[in-house]
């Protein structure tokens, strides 16, 4: 399956459009997480934990749009986005959406 | 009384740790971002939406993201900046580091795939609510051009 954030591929024919597919995850992290995160909230520098798991979020829900796209018979997935919402204190929502596309060949 | 007294020694110390090893994690880290940014000058990052119209390439979705704290400094002086308004220069710089750092393992993705340029850069930030201080993520994304094998990518050798 064919990710990619443009518009249209170059070369290539869009056969079939198959509409939005969308995933989800709303995560958030263990207490430990949180109690070294707070430490070092206060001398600055990266949150390795944190990082670790908004990507692995973030996998998630895109894991979660292609198999939407799957279920559709599609092999490319286009014009794809991202967006984060923090929620609440220590949740946050990734949210990714593409188009599905049928491409020849 | 006392209690009074601890309780400002303790703001005071947080202050100057913060102030220490804030600027101490800014300084290195700006030094590792300078020298990644100068190895990978070579793959060029556009945030055109339009790629070049040749077949000669594969695309790939590669992203690159990072959560960064202020430090206990850093949020009070910005609270001091609240009050007169103007520049808030600590989450200036907090803020570039994020999106450099973001954008270079984005090109670190890339260039592990061998491509020739990434195409479509788009940021995505977000506050992340940890306690008093706050954080920041920033996630870098675009898609990958990788010259096909056997064809000529403009820029790269095969």
């Amino acid at each position: 399956m064919l990710v990619s954030n443009l518009e249209f591929l170059p070369g290539r024919t869009v056969v079939r459009h198959l509409g939005l597919v969308q995933g989800s995850s709303v995560r958030s992290k263990h207490v430990g997480r949180d109690i070294a995160a707070s430490l070092k909230n206060f001398f600055g520098g990266e949150l390795r934990g944190y990082t670790e798991l908004l990507s692995d979020s973030r996998e998630e829900a895109t894991e979660r749009m292609l198999e939407q796209a799957q279920s559709l018979g599609a092999n490319a997935v286009l014009n794809v986005r991202y967006s984060t919402s923090s929620i609440a204190a220590g949740a946050a929502e990734i949210f990714v959406y593409g188009t599905a596309v049928e491409l020849a060949d | 009384m006392n209690g009074l007294l601890l309780q400002a020694g303790s703001v005071v110390a947080l202050l100057v740790l913060g102030y220490l090893f804030g600027r101490l994690a800014e300084k290195r880290h700006y030094r590792r971002i300078i020298e990644r940014e100068a190895q990978m000058q070579s793959l060029p990052v556009v945030a055109s939406r339009y790629p070049p119209e040749d077949r000669a390439y594969q695309q790939q979705l590669v992203t690159g993201s990072v959560v960064i704290a202020s430090d206990y400094f850093k949020a009070f002086l910005a609270g001091l900046i609240n009050i007169f308004g103007g520049r808030v220069t600590p989450f200036e710089s907090m803020l570039d580091r994020a999106r450099r750092e973001a954008l270079l393992r984005m090109k670190e993705q890339a260039l592990a795939l061998e491509a020739a340029y990434v195409f479509n850069i788009k940021f995505d930030t977000t506050r992340i609510a940890t306690g008093k201080v706050g954080a920041m993520e920033v996630l870098a994304y675009g898609t990958a051009m990788i010259p096909m094998a056997g064809t000529d990518g403009n820029a790269h050798e095969v």
